[in-house]
């Protein structure tokens, strides 16, 4: 790998979009650059394992493209701002052309007949999609490692979780193999994950951009949005695949704001900031709470009115939480039934009935978290159980949301830790579904309320990078990227940016490493 | 401690169509039983008074235009069948021999 190369990966997305207009780089060298990283780390035994699948030769079609547009002339005028900046997608959205899996062995093989909405838009807006990256199966989990197809490492450091259900797409982009992903926060997929890997993630206002074609967890909770390096490219990404749908009933009507301009706009002057009294103290590292301290101080002195807000709801929300998704999650993963689509096991014995088959392929084709899930979901939505459970965890909804309206009278943003944890070490929960599960504790009330959050880089502790969250009234994304870009801008004042400090990673000579990134690259096989 | 045993997960995987051994009922029970129990003060958190969210966004009636959009062909709809034949997915019997 030349430097020239090399260096081409460690651009923002903003500065690869503008090199790309100026003529400088192309989106082949672009695209290959990435390409050539992605071999490097991403296979072997200690590789990071973002990728699930790796597209080159779609990539470089897509890049060629706009390269030629380029050099025509007349016609670039008209392409899209990202146009040739090379992305991942994670492996829960759906896209024709390249295999979608959830993590799954149920949809081992499984080529979806159509492109998500959001892939749409990647594909109109030309942006080479590299390939699609790793997550716990369906998106149940926050570590990765509840994947069918082998974890993700942390770039920070390769024995430990890189935050999940996007440890995939958070990875890649950590480690420079991608500088721009999509992910999907139900709970914190996007957000949780970003903040153990130094980079930025974003879970936008409930509709404002479309879930058609992301695979359905909790259909209620689950948001696609951005996940990259720094907040202006969360930003550009998040304008290029917001907007309403109407394949998607879910969709917010109205126009698109303009969320880049609000990230280069990174002033805090005279902005209100709330701090919630209840997702910070216990059960919070030491650590974690220093740097979400020295945050505030640095935001204070920026010009930002500091505030307690009390959310007494939010001490009920994990609950809450953990009884509407694996609901809804039982009711959306019915279709896994090996009729139509997916994996079919037949049962080793007895009569061959389709309950029987659709047993077997259930008990074969789901890994023990989604089972879990399923069979909790199924608890909690049965006879005399419906009413305690499930209708008292929509009450609570309410609640918070009643919560935050409150908050949001006497703050802007609100502002916390994203995760009580820096990274922990892989294997260390995995035994330990509801120490698992308490890594979510500050990002769920905003799926719950629907409401916009940020997470972006607020410094090292032990090594590791340590996430603040910014939360925003619905439709109001625009604060949480001034808020985060005001915050990034602070704490890179006199030292690089967070996402530049990431250690080296031993890199595997580009033929030496063809091989196995090949093998990862193709779990489900032919 | 919750009251799941392991024969009400057993009737659960039943309703739920996933197939377990014994040693994954019994697993089961006692994983299920700590979630159960730690997420139990959501029903003491709230009283009768309190309407259900069931959607974090207002929007109600969203309707369009009935008009015919993209559709799938037979082939393509056929392409991930575990099973299929004439055109249509092939499923093992429908009722027990019993």
């Amino acid at each position: 790998m030349t430097t020239h190369t090399h260096h081409l990966t460690r651009l923002t997305a903003a500065e690869m979009a503008q090199k790309l207009r100026a003529g400088e780089i192309t989106s082949v060298e672009l695209t290959q650059a990435h390409l050539d990283r992605i071999a490097a780390v991403d296979g072997g035994e200690r590789g990071i394992h973002a990728f699930l699948h790796v597209s080159a030769e779609e990539a470089l079609r897509t890049a060629a493209e706009v390269d030629d547009l380029r050099a025509a002339g007349g016609a670039a005028e008209a392409l899209h701002p990202l146009a040739g900046v090379p992305i991942a997608v994670k492996d829960l959205i759906v896209t024709e052309g390249q295999p979608t899996t959830a993590g799954s062995k149920m949809l081992e093989g499984w080529m979806s007949p159509y492109d998500a909405t959001v892939v749409t838009k990647l594909r109109e807006a030309k942006l080479p999609i590299l390939g699609k990256t790793n997550l716990d199966e369906f998106a149940m989990g926050s570590s990765t490692e509840h994947s069918a197809y082998g974890v993700t490492r942390n770039p920070w450091d390769t024995t430990r979780i890189p935050g999940g259900s996007g440890g995939g797409s958070a990875a890649a982009v950590a480690a420079f193999e991608a500088p721009l992903a999509l992910g999907t926060d139900t709970g914190g997929s996007i957000r949780q994950p970003g903040a153990v890997t130094g980079t930025v993630g974003t879970k936008p206002t409930y509709g404002s951009v479309s879930r058609y074609g992301a695979i359905a967890m909790a259909s209620s909770l689950d948001q696609i949005g951005p996940v990259a390096r720094t907040t202006e490219d969360a930003a550009l990404l998040h304008e290029l695949i917001a907007g309403h749908d109407p394949k998607d009933s879910t969709s917010l009507p109205g126009e698109v704001p303009a969320f880049g301009e609000a990230a280069r706009t990174a002033d805090v002057a005279g902005m209100r900031i709330g701090v919630i009294k209840q997702l910070t103290g216990e059960g919070y590292q030491q650590g974690v709470l220093d740097r979400f301290h020295e945050a505030l101080d640095a935001l204070r002195a920026a010009g930002a009115e500091i505030v307690e807000v009390d959310c007494p709801s939010f001490d009920y929300a994990l609950g809450a939480y953990y009884l509407i998704m694996p609901s809804e999650a039982s009711s959306n993963l019915a279709k896994f039934d090996g009729v139509r689509y997916g994996t079919r096991v037949l049962p080793e014995e007895g009569p061959l009935t389709i309950e029987r088959v659709m047993g077997s392929t259930r008990a074969a084709g789901f890994g023990d978290e989604v089972k879990r899930r399923i069979i909790l979901g199924t608890y909690a939505l049965s006879a005399g159980y419906y009413d305690a459970y499930y209708g008292s965890a929509q009450k609570v909804r309410t609640l918070i949301q009643q919560d935050f309206d409150a908050a949001f009278e006497k703050a802007d943003v609100l502002i916390s830790p994203t995760s009580p944890t820096v990274a922990f070490p892989l294997g260390e929960n995995l035994d330990d579904p509801l120490a698992m599960y308490l890594n979510d504790v500050a990002t769920i009330p905003a799926n719950l309320a629907g409401v916009p959050g940020i997470s972006v880089p607020g410094g090292l502790s032990e090594g590791l990078p340590v996430g603040i969250q910014f939360l925003a009234p619905i439709r109001e994304d625009a604060r949480v990227y001034r808020a985060g870009a005001a915050l990034e801008k602070l704490l890179s004042q006199d030292a690089e940016p967070l996402w530049a400090q990431a250690p080296e990673l031993a890199e595997t000579e580009p033929e030496a490493a063809a091989e196995p990134a090949e093998a990862a690259a193709h779990p489900a096989g032919k | 401690m919750s009251e799941i045993s392991r024969t009400d997960v057993e009737h659960l995987a039943k309703l739920a169509h996933i197939s377990m051994t014994e040693a994954e009922l019994e697993k089961m029970a006692g994983e299920l039983a700590v979630i159960v129990d730690s997420v139990r003060s959501v029903s003491e958190a709230v009283s009768g008074e309190v309407p259900a969210t069931s959607h974090p966004l207002p929007l109600t009636n969203v309707f369009r235009e009935d008009e015919v959009g993209h559709v799938f062909t037979a082939e393509q709809s056929l392409l991930n069948a575990p099973d299929a034949e004439a055109g249509r997915f092939k499923v093992p019997a429908i009722l027990d021999e019993e």
